[in-house]
Protein backbone atom coordinates (compact mmCIF):
# COMPACT_ATOMS: atom_id res chain seq x y z
CA UNK A 1 0.00 0.00 0.00
CA UNK A 2 1.30 3.44 -0.90
CA UNK A 3 2.04 5.98 1.77
CA UNK A 4 -1.11 7.81 2.91
CA UNK A 5 -1.50 11.58 2.52
CA UNK A 6 -0.39 13.77 5.41
CA UNK A 7 -4.02 14.66 6.07
CA UNK A 8 -7.24 12.91 5.05
CA UNK A 9 -9.03 14.88 2.32
CA UNK A 10 -11.66 17.13 3.87
CA UNK A 11 -13.73 16.83 0.69
CA UNK A 12 -13.99 13.75 -1.52
CA UNK A 13 -14.75 15.14 -4.96
CA UNK A 14 -12.88 12.68 -7.17
CA UNK A 15 -11.65 9.11 -7.35
CA UNK A 16 -8.20 10.39 -6.43
CA UNK A 17 -9.63 11.91 -3.22
CA UNK A 18 -11.42 8.64 -2.51
CA UNK A 19 -8.16 6.74 -2.93
CA UNK A 20 -6.34 9.12 -0.58
CA UNK A 21 -9.08 8.73 1.99
CA UNK A 22 -8.96 4.95 1.70
CA UNK A 23 -5.16 4.90 2.00
CA UNK A 24 -5.43 6.96 5.17
CA UNK A 25 -8.01 4.74 6.80
CA UNK A 26 -6.49 1.44 5.63
CA UNK A 27 -3.08 2.50 6.93
CA UNK A 28 -4.63 3.16 10.33
CA UNK A 29 -6.51 -0.14 10.34
CA UNK A 30 -3.56 -2.36 9.44
CA UNK A 31 -1.12 -0.76 11.89
CA UNK A 32 -0.32 -3.19 14.72
CA UNK A 33 -2.25 -2.88 17.95
CA UNK A 34 -0.46 -1.90 21.15
CA UNK A 35 0.33 -4.58 23.72
CA UNK A 36 -3.03 -3.78 25.32
CA UNK A 37 -4.85 -4.25 22.00
CA UNK A 38 -5.42 -0.54 21.50
CA UNK A 39 -4.99 1.67 18.47
CA UNK A 40 -1.50 3.12 18.50
CA UNK A 41 -1.40 6.48 20.30
CA UNK A 42 0.70 8.17 17.59
CA UNK A 43 0.25 8.39 13.83
CA UNK A 44 3.10 7.47 11.46
CA UNK A 45 4.35 11.08 11.51
CA UNK A 46 4.30 11.28 15.30
CA UNK A 47 1.11 13.32 15.69
CA UNK A 48 -1.35 12.21 18.38
CA UNK A 49 -3.64 9.59 16.89
CA UNK A 50 -6.77 11.03 18.47
CA UNK A 51 -6.33 14.28 16.53
CA UNK A 52 -5.57 12.39 13.29
CA UNK A 53 -8.68 10.21 13.71
CA UNK A 54 -10.79 13.29 14.48
CA UNK A 55 -9.75 14.80 11.13
CA UNK A 56 -11.83 12.30 9.19
CA UNK A 57 -14.02 10.30 11.58
CA UNK A 58 -16.97 11.84 13.38
CA UNK A 59 -17.35 11.12 17.08
CA UNK A 60 -20.76 10.39 18.56
CA UNK A 61 -22.22 10.79 22.05
CA UNK A 62 -20.66 7.48 23.17
CA UNK A 63 -17.46 6.99 21.20
CA UNK A 64 -14.61 9.29 20.22
CA UNK A 65 -13.22 9.27 16.69
CA UNK A 66 -10.22 7.37 18.06
CA UNK A 67 -12.45 4.69 19.62
CA UNK A 68 -14.46 4.26 16.43
CA UNK A 69 -11.30 3.78 14.38
CA UNK A 70 -9.98 1.41 17.04
CA UNK A 71 -12.96 -0.90 16.51
CA UNK A 72 -11.90 -1.46 12.92
CA UNK A 73 -8.22 -1.75 13.86
CA UNK A 74 -9.04 -4.49 16.39
CA UNK A 75 -11.38 -6.36 14.07
CA UNK A 76 -8.67 -6.42 11.39
CA UNK A 77 -6.04 -7.93 13.64
CA UNK A 78 -8.33 -10.34 15.44
CA UNK A 79 -9.70 -11.61 12.11
CA UNK A 80 -6.27 -12.13 10.56
CA UNK A 81 -4.80 -13.68 13.69
CA UNK A 82 -7.69 -16.15 13.76
CA UNK A 83 -7.12 -17.01 10.11
CA UNK A 84 -3.39 -17.60 10.48
CA UNK A 85 -3.90 -19.72 13.61
CA UNK A 86 -6.48 -21.83 11.81
CA UNK A 87 -4.11 -22.41 8.89
CA UNK A 88 -0.97 -23.08 10.95
CA UNK A 89 -1.73 -25.30 13.95
CA UNK A 90 1.60 -27.10 13.55
CA UNK A 91 3.60 -23.89 13.51
CA UNK A 92 1.72 -22.62 16.54
CA UNK A 93 2.45 -25.83 18.43
CA UNK A 94 6.13 -25.80 17.51
CA UNK A 95 6.80 -22.16 18.37
CA UNK A 96 4.45 -21.72 21.29
CA UNK A 97 1.92 -18.96 21.79
CA UNK A 98 4.26 -16.00 22.32
CA UNK A 99 6.73 -16.68 19.54
CA UNK A 100 3.93 -17.55 17.14
CA UNK A 101 2.08 -14.31 17.90
CA UNK A 102 5.26 -12.30 17.40
CA UNK A 103 5.88 -14.03 14.07
CA UNK A 104 2.27 -13.63 12.92
CA UNK A 105 2.24 -9.93 13.71
CA UNK A 106 5.54 -9.29 11.96
CA UNK A 107 4.43 -11.33 8.94
CA UNK A 108 1.07 -9.62 8.59
CA UNK A 109 2.66 -6.23 9.09
CA UNK A 110 5.24 -6.72 6.36
CA UNK A 111 3.28 -9.06 4.10
CA UNK A 112 -0.32 -7.85 4.33
CA UNK A 113 -2.91 -9.76 2.36
CA UNK A 114 -2.73 -9.19 -1.40
CA UNK A 115 -5.54 -11.59 -2.24
CA UNK A 116 -9.32 -11.30 -2.10
CA UNK A 117 -9.37 -14.54 -0.12
CA UNK A 118 -7.90 -15.34 3.29
CA UNK A 119 -7.11 -18.77 1.86
CA UNK A 120 -3.91 -17.24 0.43
CA UNK A 121 -2.84 -15.55 3.66
CA UNK A 122 0.04 -17.92 4.43
CA UNK A 123 1.38 -18.31 0.91
CA UNK A 124 4.47 -16.20 1.69
CA UNK A 125 5.02 -17.33 5.27
CA UNK A 126 7.84 -19.80 4.61
CA UNK A 127 9.83 -17.18 2.66
CA UNK A 128 9.22 -14.62 5.39
CA UNK A 129 10.46 -17.00 8.10
CA UNK A 130 13.65 -17.70 6.15
CA UNK A 131 14.21 -13.99 5.49
CA UNK A 132 13.68 -13.09 9.16
CA UNK A 133 15.36 -15.88 11.09
CA UNK A 134 15.59 -14.02 14.40
CA UNK A 135 11.80 -14.23 14.78
CA UNK A 136 11.91 -18.01 15.06
CA UNK A 137 15.45 -18.63 16.31
CA UNK A 138 16.65 -21.18 17.27
CA UNK A 139 13.99 -23.13 15.39
CA UNK A 140 14.00 -21.32 12.07
CA UNK A 141 14.60 -24.38 9.89
CA UNK A 142 11.84 -26.31 11.62
CA UNK A 143 9.44 -23.37 11.48
CA UNK A 144 10.07 -22.81 7.77
CA UNK A 145 9.47 -26.47 7.00
CA UNK A 146 6.22 -26.54 8.95
CA UNK A 147 5.04 -23.37 7.18
CA UNK A 148 5.85 -24.96 3.83
CA UNK A 149 4.06 -28.15 4.81
CA UNK A 150 0.95 -26.33 6.05
CA UNK A 151 0.77 -24.25 2.88
CA UNK A 152 1.01 -27.49 0.86
CA UNK A 153 -2.09 -28.67 2.72
CA UNK A 154 -4.00 -25.60 1.56
CA UNK A 155 -2.94 -26.30 -2.01
CA UNK A 156 -3.91 -29.97 -1.70
CA UNK A 157 -7.32 -29.08 -0.26
CA UNK A 158 -8.62 -27.01 -3.13
CA UNK A 159 -5.91 -26.80 -5.80
CA UNK A 160 -6.64 -27.42 -9.43
CA UNK A 161 -7.10 -30.98 -10.70
CA UNK A 162 -6.24 -31.43 -14.37
CA UNK A 163 -7.41 -34.29 -16.59
CA UNK A 164 -5.49 -37.44 -15.77
CA UNK A 165 -3.21 -38.73 -18.52
CA UNK A 166 -4.68 -41.89 -20.08
CA UNK A 167 -2.64 -45.08 -19.54
CA UNK A 168 -2.88 -45.70 -23.29
CA UNK A 169 -1.06 -42.44 -23.97
CA UNK A 170 1.72 -43.49 -21.64
CA UNK A 171 1.86 -46.97 -23.16
CA UNK A 172 2.15 -45.80 -26.75
CA UNK A 173 4.65 -42.96 -26.22
CA UNK A 174 8.35 -43.88 -26.18
CA UNK A 175 9.81 -43.18 -22.69
CA UNK A 176 12.54 -41.09 -24.27
CA UNK A 177 9.86 -38.66 -25.53
CA UNK A 178 7.17 -38.95 -22.87
CA UNK A 179 6.83 -36.01 -20.46
CA UNK A 180 4.29 -36.12 -17.65
CA UNK A 181 3.07 -33.33 -15.44
CA UNK A 182 2.13 -33.65 -11.80
CA UNK A 183 -1.29 -32.54 -10.64
CA UNK A 184 -1.14 -28.94 -9.33
CA UNK A 185 -2.60 -30.07 -6.00
CA UNK A 186 0.36 -32.41 -5.34
CA UNK A 187 3.33 -30.84 -3.56
CA UNK A 188 6.59 -32.75 -3.18
CA UNK A 189 8.53 -31.90 -0.05
CA UNK A 190 12.06 -32.88 0.88
CA UNK A 191 12.16 -32.13 4.60
CA UNK A 192 14.83 -32.17 7.27
CA UNK A 193 12.24 -33.13 9.87
CA UNK A 194 9.33 -35.62 9.81
CA UNK A 195 6.80 -32.81 9.67
CA UNK A 196 4.00 -35.08 8.50
CA UNK A 197 4.08 -37.14 11.69
CA UNK A 198 4.38 -34.02 13.79
CA UNK A 199 1.38 -32.29 12.19
CA UNK A 200 -0.70 -35.45 12.59
CA UNK A 201 0.21 -35.55 16.30
CA UNK A 202 -0.73 -31.89 16.72
CA UNK A 203 -4.06 -32.40 15.00
CA UNK A 204 -4.81 -35.39 17.23
CA UNK A 205 -3.92 -33.32 20.29
CA UNK A 206 -6.13 -30.46 19.14
CA UNK A 207 -9.02 -32.84 18.46
CA UNK A 208 -8.61 -34.24 21.96
CA UNK A 209 -8.53 -30.71 23.32
CA UNK A 210 -11.82 -29.98 21.57
CA UNK A 211 -13.22 -33.17 23.03
CA UNK A 212 -12.02 -32.12 26.48
CA UNK A 213 -13.93 -28.89 26.21
CA UNK A 214 -17.08 -31.01 26.08
CA UNK A 215 -16.06 -33.15 29.04
CA UNK A 216 -14.88 -30.56 31.51
CA UNK A 217 -15.52 -32.80 34.48
CA UNK A 218 -12.96 -35.38 33.38
CA UNK A 219 -9.65 -34.03 34.71
CA UNK A 220 -7.61 -36.84 33.16
CA UNK A 221 -8.96 -36.12 29.70
CA UNK A 222 -8.28 -32.43 30.10
CA UNK A 223 -4.73 -33.12 31.29
CA UNK A 224 -3.98 -35.35 28.31
CA UNK A 225 -5.58 -32.90 25.93
CA UNK A 226 -3.29 -30.06 26.89
CA UNK A 227 -0.09 -32.06 26.84
CA UNK A 228 2.48 -30.51 24.55
CA UNK A 229 3.40 -32.43 21.41
CA UNK A 230 7.15 -33.03 21.36
CA UNK A 231 8.89 -31.14 18.58
CA UNK A 232 10.23 -33.45 15.89
CA UNK A 233 13.87 -34.49 15.84
CA UNK A 234 15.73 -34.09 12.59
CA UNK A 235 15.39 -36.86 10.04
CA UNK A 236 15.35 -36.58 6.26
CA UNK A 237 11.82 -37.14 5.05
CA UNK A 238 10.37 -37.23 1.55
CA UNK A 239 6.66 -36.70 1.37
CA UNK A 240 3.94 -35.77 -1.10
CA UNK A 241 1.05 -33.71 0.26
CA UNK A 242 -1.98 -34.48 -1.92
CA UNK A 243 -5.64 -35.35 -1.90
CA UNK A 244 -7.52 -38.45 -2.90
CA UNK A 245 -11.29 -38.59 -3.18
CA UNK A 246 -11.14 -35.01 -1.88
CA UNK A 247 -9.50 -36.03 1.39
CA UNK A 248 -6.12 -34.74 2.43
CA UNK A 249 -3.21 -37.21 2.60
CA UNK A 250 0.52 -37.18 3.28
CA UNK A 251 2.33 -39.90 1.34
CA UNK A 252 5.84 -40.84 2.39
CA UNK A 253 8.10 -41.46 -0.59
CA UNK A 254 11.25 -43.45 -1.09
CA UNK A 255 14.10 -40.98 -1.89
CA UNK A 256 14.46 -42.55 -5.33
CA UNK A 257 10.75 -42.24 -6.00
CA UNK A 258 10.91 -38.60 -4.89
CA UNK A 259 13.70 -37.91 -7.37
CA UNK A 260 11.68 -39.49 -10.18
CA UNK A 261 8.65 -37.34 -9.43
CA UNK A 262 10.81 -34.26 -9.00
CA UNK A 263 12.42 -34.88 -12.39
CA UNK A 264 9.04 -35.40 -14.07
CA UNK A 265 7.76 -32.21 -12.49
CA UNK A 266 10.79 -30.38 -13.84
CA UNK A 267 9.87 -31.46 -17.35
CA UNK A 268 12.33 -34.28 -17.91
CA UNK A 269 11.34 -37.25 -20.07
CA UNK A 270 10.15 -40.47 -18.48
CA UNK A 271 13.39 -42.32 -19.24
CA UNK A 272 15.48 -39.47 -17.89
CA UNK A 273 13.31 -39.21 -14.78
CA UNK A 274 13.57 -42.92 -14.07
CA UNK A 275 17.33 -42.67 -14.36
CA UNK A 276 17.18 -40.05 -11.60
CA UNK A 277 16.00 -42.76 -9.21
CA UNK A 278 19.59 -43.95 -9.07
CA UNK A 279 21.24 -47.30 -9.56
CA UNK A 280 19.70 -48.77 -6.43
CA UNK A 281 16.16 -48.66 -7.79
CA UNK A 282 14.99 -52.03 -9.04
CA UNK A 283 12.72 -52.17 -12.13
CA UNK A 284 9.95 -53.91 -10.18
CA UNK A 285 10.16 -51.24 -7.53
CA UNK A 286 9.90 -48.42 -10.09
CA UNK A 287 6.96 -50.21 -11.72
CA UNK A 288 5.25 -50.35 -8.33
CA UNK A 289 5.77 -46.62 -7.78
CA UNK A 290 4.21 -45.76 -11.09
CA UNK A 291 1.30 -48.12 -10.51
CA UNK A 292 0.57 -46.37 -7.23
CA UNK A 293 0.90 -42.85 -8.70
CA UNK A 294 -1.31 -43.77 -11.65
CA UNK A 295 -3.95 -45.13 -9.26
CA UNK A 296 -3.84 -41.88 -7.34
CA UNK A 297 -4.29 -39.91 -10.55
CA UNK A 298 -1.17 -37.83 -10.05
CA UNK A 299 -0.17 -37.50 -13.71
CA UNK A 300 -1.57 -34.91 -16.05
CA UNK A 301 -0.34 -33.42 -19.29
CA UNK A 302 3.01 -31.72 -18.96
CA UNK A 303 2.75 -27.95 -19.27
CA UNK A 304 3.56 -24.65 -17.67
CA UNK A 305 2.87 -24.96 -14.00
CA UNK A 306 4.04 -23.71 -10.71
CA UNK A 307 7.22 -25.17 -9.26
CA UNK A 308 6.62 -28.78 -8.32
CA UNK A 309 9.23 -29.62 -5.77
CA UNK A 310 10.64 -27.74 -2.85
CA UNK A 311 13.67 -28.88 -0.96
CA UNK B 1 -43.14 -7.63 -6.26
CA UNK B 2 -40.68 -10.43 -5.41
CA UNK B 3 -39.77 -11.20 -9.00
CA UNK B 4 -38.06 -8.23 -10.58
CA UNK B 5 -35.21 -7.59 -12.97
CA UNK B 6 -32.81 -7.14 -10.07
CA UNK B 7 -33.22 -10.71 -8.88
CA UNK B 8 -33.44 -12.25 -12.32
CA UNK B 9 -37.26 -12.35 -12.24
CA UNK B 10 -36.99 -15.21 -9.79
CA UNK B 11 -39.55 -16.02 -7.13
CA UNK B 12 -37.51 -17.19 -4.18
CA UNK B 13 -38.89 -17.46 -0.65
CA UNK B 14 -36.99 -17.90 2.58
CA UNK B 15 -33.46 -19.27 2.48
CA UNK B 16 -30.52 -19.75 4.80
CA UNK B 17 -26.78 -19.47 4.45
CA UNK B 18 -24.94 -22.67 3.51
CA UNK B 19 -22.48 -23.24 6.35
CA UNK B 20 -19.91 -25.97 7.09
CA UNK B 21 -21.49 -27.37 10.31
CA UNK B 22 -24.66 -28.19 8.37
CA UNK B 23 -23.09 -29.93 5.35
CA UNK B 24 -23.53 -33.47 6.65
CA UNK B 25 -27.10 -32.87 7.73
CA UNK B 26 -28.08 -31.28 4.42
CA UNK B 27 -26.50 -33.97 2.27
CA UNK B 28 -27.79 -36.89 4.33
CA UNK B 29 -31.25 -35.67 5.39
CA UNK B 30 -32.01 -33.54 2.35
CA UNK B 31 -34.22 -31.09 4.27
CA UNK B 32 -36.70 -28.98 2.34
CA UNK B 33 -35.17 -25.52 1.99
CA UNK B 34 -36.32 -23.02 -0.59
CA UNK B 35 -32.80 -21.85 -1.38
CA UNK B 36 -29.30 -21.53 -0.01
CA UNK B 37 -27.07 -18.49 -0.12
CA UNK B 38 -23.41 -19.35 -0.58
CA UNK B 39 -20.44 -17.11 0.14
CA UNK B 40 -18.92 -16.90 -3.32
CA UNK B 41 -15.32 -16.68 -2.08
CA UNK B 42 -15.61 -20.07 -0.33
CA UNK B 43 -16.11 -21.70 -3.71
CA UNK B 44 -13.87 -19.56 -5.93
CA UNK B 45 -11.25 -22.30 -5.87
CA UNK B 46 -9.86 -24.52 -8.57
CA UNK B 47 -10.82 -27.93 -7.27
CA UNK B 48 -11.20 -30.26 -4.32
CA UNK B 49 -13.89 -30.76 -1.75
CA UNK B 50 -15.50 -27.28 -1.85
CA UNK B 51 -16.53 -27.70 -5.48
CA UNK B 52 -17.55 -31.32 -5.00
CA UNK B 53 -19.80 -30.26 -2.15
CA UNK B 54 -21.22 -27.36 -4.12
CA UNK B 55 -22.09 -29.65 -7.02
CA UNK B 56 -23.91 -31.99 -4.63
CA UNK B 57 -25.91 -29.06 -3.27
CA UNK B 58 -26.67 -27.76 -6.77
CA UNK B 59 -28.14 -31.13 -7.71
CA UNK B 60 -30.89 -30.64 -5.15
CA UNK B 61 -31.20 -26.99 -4.21
CA UNK B 62 -31.42 -23.49 -5.63
CA UNK B 63 -28.36 -21.42 -4.78
CA UNK B 64 -27.73 -17.68 -4.79
CA UNK B 65 -24.23 -16.22 -4.61
CA UNK B 66 -23.31 -13.60 -2.04
CA UNK B 67 -19.84 -12.07 -2.07
CA UNK B 68 -17.74 -10.42 0.60
CA UNK B 69 -14.73 -9.08 -1.28
CA UNK B 70 -15.78 -7.35 -4.49
CA UNK B 71 -15.48 -4.00 -2.74
CA UNK B 72 -17.57 -1.98 -5.17
CA UNK B 73 -16.58 1.15 -3.26
CA UNK B 74 -12.80 0.73 -3.42
CA UNK B 75 -11.05 3.27 -5.61
CA UNK B 76 -8.99 0.40 -7.08
CA UNK B 77 -10.02 -1.15 -10.37
CA UNK B 78 -11.77 -4.53 -10.14
CA UNK B 79 -9.33 -7.42 -9.68
CA UNK B 80 -9.31 -9.40 -12.94
CA UNK B 81 -8.39 -12.70 -11.30
CA UNK B 82 -11.24 -12.25 -8.89
CA UNK B 83 -13.70 -11.49 -11.67
CA UNK B 84 -12.56 -14.42 -13.78
CA UNK B 85 -13.04 -16.85 -10.92
CA UNK B 86 -16.34 -15.28 -9.96
CA UNK B 87 -17.66 -15.64 -13.49
CA UNK B 88 -16.69 -19.31 -13.56
CA UNK B 89 -18.66 -19.79 -10.36
CA UNK B 90 -21.66 -17.87 -11.72
CA UNK B 91 -21.73 -20.25 -14.66
CA UNK B 92 -21.50 -23.22 -12.32
CA UNK B 93 -24.27 -22.15 -9.93
CA UNK B 94 -26.49 -20.37 -12.47
CA UNK B 95 -27.27 -17.91 -9.71
CA UNK B 96 -30.25 -15.76 -10.78
CA UNK B 97 -28.67 -12.72 -9.18
CA UNK B 98 -25.49 -11.95 -7.31
CA UNK B 99 -24.98 -9.75 -4.30
CA UNK B 100 -22.07 -8.04 -2.60
CA UNK B 101 -21.65 -5.11 -0.27
CA UNK B 102 -21.76 -1.36 -0.68
CA UNK B 103 -18.41 -0.85 0.95
CA UNK B 104 -14.70 -0.78 0.36
CA UNK B 105 -11.98 -2.99 1.83
CA UNK B 106 -8.86 -2.84 -0.30
CA UNK B 107 -6.53 -0.15 -1.53
CA UNK B 108 -3.50 -0.42 -3.81
CA UNK B 109 -4.10 -4.18 -3.89
CA UNK B 110 -3.84 -4.63 -0.12
CA UNK B 111 -6.88 -6.30 1.42
CA UNK B 112 -8.30 -5.64 4.88
CA UNK B 113 -10.88 -8.45 4.58
CA UNK B 114 -13.41 -6.14 6.18
CA UNK B 115 -16.56 -4.40 4.93
CA UNK B 116 -15.54 -0.80 5.51
CA UNK B 117 -18.07 2.05 5.35
CA UNK B 118 -18.01 4.53 2.51
CA UNK B 119 -17.75 8.28 2.73
CA UNK B 120 -21.19 9.24 1.42
CA UNK B 121 -20.20 11.64 -1.35
CA UNK B 122 -21.37 12.14 -4.91
CA UNK B 123 -17.93 11.39 -6.33
CA UNK B 124 -17.74 8.13 -4.36
CA UNK B 125 -21.23 7.21 -5.56
CA UNK B 126 -20.25 7.84 -9.19
CA UNK B 127 -17.10 5.74 -8.89
CA UNK B 128 -18.94 2.93 -7.11
CA UNK B 129 -21.77 2.88 -9.65
CA UNK B 130 -19.28 2.80 -12.50
CA UNK B 131 -17.60 -0.27 -10.99
CA UNK B 132 -20.90 -2.03 -10.42
CA UNK B 133 -21.81 -1.49 -14.08
CA UNK B 134 -18.42 -2.79 -15.24
CA UNK B 135 -18.68 -5.86 -13.07
CA UNK B 136 -22.27 -6.60 -14.04
CA UNK B 137 -21.42 -6.28 -17.73
CA UNK B 138 -18.56 -8.74 -17.29
CA UNK B 139 -20.46 -11.24 -15.15
CA UNK B 140 -23.70 -10.99 -17.15
CA UNK B 141 -25.90 -11.43 -14.09
CA UNK B 142 -28.09 -8.96 -12.16
CA UNK B 143 -26.38 -7.43 -9.13
CA UNK B 144 -27.89 -6.40 -5.81
CA UNK B 145 -25.77 -4.27 -3.46
CA UNK B 146 -26.10 -4.74 0.27
CA UNK B 147 -26.00 -1.98 2.88
CA UNK B 148 -23.38 -2.78 5.53
CA UNK B 149 -23.46 -2.26 9.27
CA UNK B 150 -20.97 0.36 10.34
CA UNK B 151 -19.24 1.78 13.37
CA UNK B 152 -17.84 5.01 11.93
CA UNK B 153 -19.10 8.02 10.01
CA UNK B 154 -16.99 10.53 8.15
CA UNK B 155 -16.77 14.31 8.07
CA UNK B 156 -16.46 14.17 4.29
CA UNK B 157 -19.95 12.67 3.83
CA UNK B 158 -22.37 14.84 1.88
CA UNK B 159 -25.58 12.84 2.43
CA UNK B 160 -27.20 10.15 4.56
CA UNK B 161 -26.42 6.49 4.05
CA UNK B 162 -29.79 5.78 2.46
CA UNK B 163 -29.37 8.72 0.10
CA UNK B 164 -25.96 7.35 -0.85
CA UNK B 165 -27.37 3.86 -1.42
CA UNK B 166 -30.12 5.35 -3.59
CA UNK B 167 -27.64 7.46 -5.56
CA UNK B 168 -25.45 4.43 -6.25
CA UNK B 169 -28.20 2.03 -7.29
CA UNK B 170 -29.90 4.63 -9.50
CA UNK B 171 -26.62 5.48 -11.25
CA UNK B 172 -25.69 1.82 -11.62
CA UNK B 173 -29.26 0.74 -12.37
CA UNK B 174 -28.83 -2.22 -10.06
CA UNK B 175 -30.78 -3.84 -7.26
CA UNK B 176 -30.62 -3.62 -3.49
CA UNK B 177 -30.05 -6.39 -1.00
CA UNK B 178 -31.72 -4.69 1.93
CA UNK B 179 -30.16 -5.93 5.17
CA UNK B 180 -32.62 -4.84 7.81
CA UNK B 181 -30.39 -6.01 10.64
CA UNK B 182 -27.56 -3.85 9.30
CA UNK B 183 -29.91 -0.88 9.12
CA UNK B 184 -30.91 -1.44 12.72
CA UNK B 185 -27.31 -1.87 13.91
CA UNK B 186 -26.13 1.27 12.12
CA UNK B 187 -29.14 3.25 13.32
CA UNK B 188 -28.17 2.54 16.91
CA UNK B 189 -24.48 3.23 16.28
CA UNK B 190 -25.14 6.51 14.48
CA UNK B 191 -28.38 7.68 16.01
CA UNK B 192 -30.77 7.76 13.07
CA UNK B 193 -34.28 6.41 12.73
CA UNK B 194 -34.13 3.02 10.94
CA UNK B 195 -37.64 3.58 9.56
CA UNK B 196 -36.42 6.72 7.77
CA UNK B 197 -33.86 4.50 6.04
CA UNK B 198 -36.38 1.86 4.98
CA UNK B 199 -38.95 4.47 3.92
CA UNK B 200 -36.55 6.33 1.68
CA UNK B 201 -34.80 3.69 -0.42
CA UNK B 202 -36.24 2.86 -3.88
CA UNK B 203 -38.44 -0.08 -2.96
CA UNK B 204 -38.85 -1.32 -6.50
CA UNK B 205 -35.11 -2.06 -6.61
CA UNK B 206 -35.07 -4.36 -3.60
CA UNK B 207 -34.31 -7.84 -4.91
CA UNK B 208 -33.50 -9.56 -1.64
CA UNK B 209 -33.48 -8.98 2.12
CA UNK B 210 -31.19 -10.15 4.89
CA UNK B 211 -32.11 -10.73 8.49
CA UNK B 212 -29.67 -11.66 11.28
CA UNK B 213 -28.87 -11.38 14.96
CA UNK B 214 -26.54 -8.85 16.55
CA UNK B 215 -24.85 -8.21 19.89
CA UNK B 216 -25.31 -5.15 22.10
CA UNK B 217 -22.36 -3.71 23.93
CA UNK B 218 -22.33 -0.77 26.29
CA UNK B 219 -21.49 1.86 23.69
CA UNK B 220 -22.25 0.22 20.36
CA UNK B 221 -23.87 -2.74 18.63
CA UNK B 222 -21.87 -5.28 16.63
CA UNK B 223 -23.24 -7.16 13.66
CA UNK B 224 -22.20 -10.58 14.95
CA UNK B 225 -24.65 -12.95 13.20
CA UNK B 226 -24.46 -15.24 16.22
CA UNK B 227 -27.96 -14.88 17.68
CA UNK B 228 -31.57 -15.29 16.69
CA UNK B 229 -33.12 -12.24 15.06
CA UNK B 230 -34.10 -9.65 17.67
CA UNK B 231 -37.59 -8.28 17.95
CA UNK B 232 -36.88 -4.74 16.68
CA UNK B 233 -35.28 -6.25 13.57
CA UNK B 234 -38.35 -8.41 12.91
CA UNK B 235 -40.52 -5.31 13.20
CA UNK B 236 -38.32 -3.45 10.77
CA UNK B 237 -38.43 -6.44 8.43
CA UNK B 238 -42.22 -6.47 8.58
CA UNK B 239 -42.25 -2.78 7.72
CA UNK B 240 -39.81 -3.28 4.83
CA UNK B 241 -41.90 -6.17 3.52
CA UNK B 242 -45.01 -4.01 3.55
CA UNK B 243 -43.19 -1.37 1.49
CA UNK B 244 -41.19 -3.57 -0.86
CA UNK B 245 -43.52 -6.50 -1.25
CA UNK B 246 -42.75 -10.07 -0.35
CA UNK B 247 -39.08 -10.47 -1.15
CA UNK B 248 -36.55 -13.30 -1.18
CA UNK B 249 -35.27 -13.35 2.39
CA UNK B 250 -32.15 -14.88 3.85
CA UNK B 251 -31.22 -15.48 7.48
CA UNK B 252 -27.51 -15.05 8.20
CA UNK B 253 -26.10 -17.08 11.12
CA UNK B 254 -22.31 -17.24 10.89
CA UNK B 255 -20.95 -17.76 14.38
CA UNK B 256 -21.95 -20.03 17.30
CA UNK B 257 -23.99 -21.84 14.67
CA UNK B 258 -26.69 -24.06 16.19
CA UNK B 259 -28.32 -27.09 14.55
CA UNK B 260 -29.64 -26.88 11.04
CA UNK B 261 -33.22 -27.18 12.30
CA UNK B 262 -32.77 -24.29 14.70
CA UNK B 263 -31.34 -22.01 12.03
CA UNK B 264 -33.99 -22.98 9.50
CA UNK B 265 -36.74 -22.60 12.09
CA UNK B 266 -35.53 -19.10 12.90
CA UNK B 267 -35.54 -18.19 9.21
CA UNK B 268 -39.05 -19.51 8.72
CA UNK B 269 -40.34 -17.09 11.35
CA UNK B 270 -40.19 -14.59 8.52
CA UNK B 271 -43.34 -16.25 7.15
CA UNK B 272 -45.31 -14.72 9.99
CA UNK B 273 -44.37 -11.24 8.82
CA UNK B 274 -44.85 -12.09 5.18
CA UNK B 275 -48.38 -13.29 5.98
CA UNK B 276 -48.96 -10.01 7.80
CA UNK B 277 -47.82 -8.08 4.73
CA UNK B 278 -50.13 -10.17 2.53
CA UNK B 279 -53.13 -9.40 4.73
CA UNK B 280 -52.25 -5.73 4.81
CA UNK B 281 -52.11 -5.70 1.02
CA UNK B 282 -55.61 -7.19 0.65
Amino acid sequence: MKRPPKHAPSRIGSTADLRSFQRMMATAIVRPLTAEDHLQPRWIDGRPMDSVAAEFIKPNDRLTSFERLQLYNRMYWFRLFDAIRDDCPGLLAALGERAFSRLAQAYLERCPSRSFTLRDLCSRLERFILDNPRLTAPRTALAAEIARFEWAQTVAFDGEARPVVAPEHIARTPPSRLRLGLQPYVTLLRLRYPIDSYVIAVKRRDALRAEASNTRGDAAVVHRAFRRVARPRSGLTHVAVHRHNNRLFYKRLDPGAFRVLEALGAGRTLSSAIAAAGPGARPEQVKGWFKSWMTLGWFCAHGNKRRRAAS
Amino acid sequence: MPANRFNGHSDYGIGIGLRVPHYTHILSKKPVVDWFEIISENFMVEGGRPLQLLDSILEQYRVVQHGVSMYFGSADKPDRTHLRRLKALVKRTKTPWLSDHLCWGSVDGTYTHDLLPMPYTFAAARRTAEKIRQIRDYLEVPICVENVSSYAEFHASEMTEWEFLTEVVELADCGILLDVNNIYVSSKNHGFNPYDYVNNVPHHRVGQMHIAGHTKFEKYILDTHDHPVLDPVWKLYAHATRLCGITATLLEWDDKIPSFDEVHGEALKANEFIDGAKKAAV
